[in-house]
């Protein structure tokens, strides 16, 4: 079929061409900004940057130049889907192995400390963590699973031509400088959006991409209605955006130099930012993953989705009210009160509205809970949505100013964001990785059962010890901070109340490690699959055509 | 629109769409939801009414309850005064003497000052106070700095090479890394140092070491390595060792003249905190 594409090739495309100059632009100023600039770490920074656009370079005009990038109109794409479930198996792997590594430096910070590498710290790794999970692992599964969905359920090709490869590279290259700029110690100190003013700029270029292609396959689409699942989506990728450009608004102290400023201060700044922060949990870890449930659970389950209406309701709600919520992440601070009572009262509303998700999910298994025995993979997206359930009442709980005195910055809060993360977050897009990877591959079905089994039972029970402990050393800590002396001072010291923690911490470690333990088991799983012969039978590509075909 | 069906095991009829192969049932609301999502508004706009809520122009409404954090607090830092009693007021005024002669004033110096000790000071000496390598051990007899109740709130309150204009300071050399000494007298010296505190040594290092020492350490360690607490140098003689007691360990001190620092406290905590914390270690050391 590449035969044919070459015959008619009258050189590249204009969108390729495009492309092809920018890497080539790019690549130069990234040149310049590395021959110029004064600061060591930019200087790194300006090397990857160089190197990202020439090895592009390099690639684009190996394939222009064989007629790679002319592809079928009348197929789906799929290569750049498959990158992405790569990419985030990989990167859940590595973001899930720091998280371990953390976990036992909290637990024995004696022995898992390395003063000789300073890279190696906690401060480094924890962002590296957080950062890594959401948006290297969470974020690679939105963009695989949005591009496979929006495809499949619009009946057309990705738009853009060759921009999703472009949202997808350019993406990696994103997560690449956040990582090694965490731990060469570069951060702008604002809790998930620690990446520097550079990086921001280069995430916004391939985020509006990623919206241009998401949006140009819906206008291309050959079905009179928007599924539920594009809406999602599309709020997700919209939303981010927004969030992303204003929490980020800065002013390099020099355009050669990595350190920035923002351009609020004080309560406004810490406002702007947990804004943007309570949305990432709202928009890219709620709203986004729905688009992946509403997609792949009624698809797993073969039942249709239990409510239309309710989709509708709740999805409007969700977005209205979500957006008010942030404030409630900085109860008892400088913030003016009336805006705490207005975080903590949208936060009570919002319980609703996030159980509508749950509740459309779950009742779409009615007549076919008998799967749920059968089928591993249905049981991990209903644990999913079971978490999902948890803590979203979880948090309207601890956004109360009463229960937030108790819970905030204790370890409940990092027990509320893992079952979020690893109940929600993990299962449902290891749910819908393990949906796509036979579709894409052209395989029948999973490479081995048995193992999904044992990646359910450990993982499952990895979070419910990792959740379990944290309430306990979080409600522990939290009274223990409290508590007086019959004189009047504080009873415990900060680190005694760490010290307290110590079995709690192991038990964590414990959990986390075997939540990784069952990644690690998908991934030898999936890579076993892709190895397994296909269905020979059918011609390459046709197993995702008939849709597509029969509309042209 | 015209391809509603029923659902055979639900017997609800779709929305009449289908997307990839999924349809949507056209169930309504489920009640409950609906109900507690307006009673969740409900309860949000009944608590709009009574705390602080909406902002206006200049202003913002302040609520039917009246309520106001910043009245709370001023009244919660009223009640713990009280709770601490008149011991905290008599603590401002005293002399670290009297609250130490005072048994009732002392009790309370020493519970403030396990409080400011347990989130200042355990994170390098340690909880107990008897500190790790490079950080001194509060609770034994040994003092770099002098251990009378009015030193130990001296060091205290300007720190050790602090940024403090009179901070306490000293420095030992780096005989080793700045090539003062050749590295043979440097383990010549280290055989005389361990030769100080009564444990057995190389004889003929010691001999060759002794004019060294004189020459080099005596100024601040003393001719008998008795140390001198005017100049913050260690005594040698005893079994104390800040950066170890092995060989390797005073070998490579000798090496580097490493120095630790201690931050300042004065602006940082109120004089009779400091005052509390001095009542406090005094009185868990051998103190003198």
């Amino acid at each position: 079929m590449t035969q044919l594409s070459v015959q008619h090739d009258e050189g590249a495309p204009f969108d390729v061409v495009l492309l092809y100059i920018f890497t080539g632009v790019g690549a130069f100023a990234a040149l310049l900004a590395a021959a110029f600039t004064e600061d060591p770490l930019f200087r790194f920074h300006s090397y990857l940057f160089l190197v990202a656009f020439v090895l592009a370079a390099g690639v684009m005009t190996a394939g222009i130049g064989y007629g790679k990038f002319r592809s079928d109109p009348t197929r789906y794409s799929d290569g750049v889907i498959r990158a992405g479930v790569i990419a985030t198996m990989f990167w859940g792997v590595v973001a899930m192995l720091v998280g371990v590594v953390i976990a036992a430096q909290l637990t024995w910070p004696t022995i898992f400390y390395f003063p000789e590498a300073g890279w190696l710290n906690f401060g480094r790794l924890r962002p590296l963590h957080t950062s890594g999970v959401i948006f290297a692992f969470g974020g690679n599964a939105l963009i695989a699973t949005s591009f496979w969905v929006v495809q499949r359920t619009c009946r057309a090709r990705l738009g853009g031509g060759v921009a999703p490869w472009f949202v997808f590279w350019g993406y990696q290259l994103f997560i690449v400088l956040a990582a090694t700029g965490y731990l060469a110690g570069i951060t702008q100190s604002k809790e998930y959006a620690e990446p520097e003013w550079y990086v921001d700029l280069w995430l916004a270029v391939v985020w509006v991409a990623y919206l241009l292609v998401f949006l140009g396959t819906i206008w291309k689409r050959k079905e009179p209605h928007i599924y539920v699942a594009n809406w999602f989506y599309l709020a997700f990728i919209i939303t981010v955006a927004i969030l992303h450009i204003v929490n980020n608004l800065s002013l390099p102290v020099d355009l050669l130099h990595h350190r920035s400023y923002s351009v609020y201060a004080g309560v406004q700044d810490a406002l702007v930012q947990w804004w943007y922060g309570h949305n990432a949990v709202g928009f890219f870890l709620t709203a986004g993953f729905l688009g992946m449930m509403y997609y792949f659970v009624p698809k797993r389950a073969e039942r249709p989705v239990y409510s239309y209406r309710l989709s509708i309701v709740h999805f409007w709600s969700l977005i209205f009210i979500y957006i008010w919520a942030g404030p409630h992440h900085l109860h008892y601070t400088a913030l003016p009160q009336w805006t705490q009572t207005l975080g903590a009262t949208f936060s009570i509303m919002l319980w609703m509205p996030s159980w509508g998700g749950m509740i459309n999910g779950l009742m779409t298994l009615s007549g076919a809970w008998d799967k749920l025995r059968t089928d591993p993979v249905i049981r991990m997206m209903v644990v999913a949505l079971a978490f999902y359930g948890m803590s979203t009442f979880e948090g309207p709980l601890m956004s109360l100013r009463e229960v937030n005195a108790l819970s905030h910055y204790t370890d409940w809060t990092i027990g509320h964001v893992h079952s979020g993360a690893l109940g929600w977050v993990g299962f449902i897009s290891f749910g819908a990785v393990y949906c796509m990877v036979p579709w894409l591959w052209k395989k029948d079905r999973i490479y081995s059962n048995t193992l999904i089994e044992w990646h359910f039972w450990i993982a499952t029970t990895g979070i419910l010890l990792y959740i379990a402990a944290m309430w306990v050393s979080g409600i522990m800590e939290g009274l223990m901070w409290r508590e007086y002396t019959p004189q009047g001072f504080l009873a415990n010291s900060f680190v005694e109340t760490v010290a307290a923690k110590h079995i709690e911490n192991i038990i964590r470690t414990v959990g986390g490690l075997m939540y990784l333990s069952g990644t690690v088991i998908m991934s030898y799983n999936l890579w076993r699959t892709v190895r397994m012969p296909g269905h020979e039978a059918l011609p390459q590509g046709a197993a995702s055509l008939p849709a597509l075909a029969a509309a042209q | 629109m015209s391809n509603r069906e029923t659902d055979e095991h639900s017997g609800v009829e779709t929305t009449g769409h289908e997307w990839d192969g999924i349809r949507e049932l056209d169930n309504p609301l489920p009640r409950w939801w609906l109900y507690i999502f307006y009673g969740s508004i409900v309860i949000a706009v009944i608590y709009w009414v009574l705390m602080p809520s909406w902002p206006g122009i200049n202003s913002y409404a302040k609520g039917v309850l009246g309520q106001s954090d910043r009245v709370d607090v001023a009244r919660q830092l009223e009640a713990l005064n009280q709770q601490r009693g008149a011991e905290g007021a008599m603590l401002r005024t005293a002399s670290l003497e009297t609250i130490e002669a005072d048994p009732k004033l002392q009790a309370y110096a020493l519970a403030v000052g396990q409080s400011v000790f347990g989130d200042n000071c355990a994170t390098c000496h340690g909880v107990g106070g008897t500190g790790f390598k490079g950080y001194p051990n509060l609770r034994d007899d040994v003092w770099l700095w002098g251990g009378s109740l009015e030193e130990i709130q001296h060091t205290l309150q300007v720190g050790v090479r602090s940024d403090n204009p009179n901070t306490r300071q000293s420095q030992m050399p780096a005989f080793g890394r700045d090539q003062i000494l050749q590295p043979a007298q440097v383990d010549d010296l280290t055989e005389f140092v361990v030769a100080l505190s009564s444990r057995s040594a190389n004889v003929a290092a010691i001999k060759r070491a002794a004019p060294v020492y004189v020459a080099q350490c005596s100024a601040c360690h003393g001719p008998q390595g008795k140390g001198d607490i005017k100049q913050g140098a260690p005594d040698l003689t005893d079994a104390e060792w800040l950066y170890g007691a092995e060989r390797a360990d005073i070998r490579n001190q000798i090496w580097t003249g490493q120095g630790g620092v201690m931050p300042t406290w004065e602006g940082r905590l109120s004089p009779e905190t400091i005052k509390a914390l001095a009542v406090y270690i005094h009185a868990n050391a051998g103190g003198q």
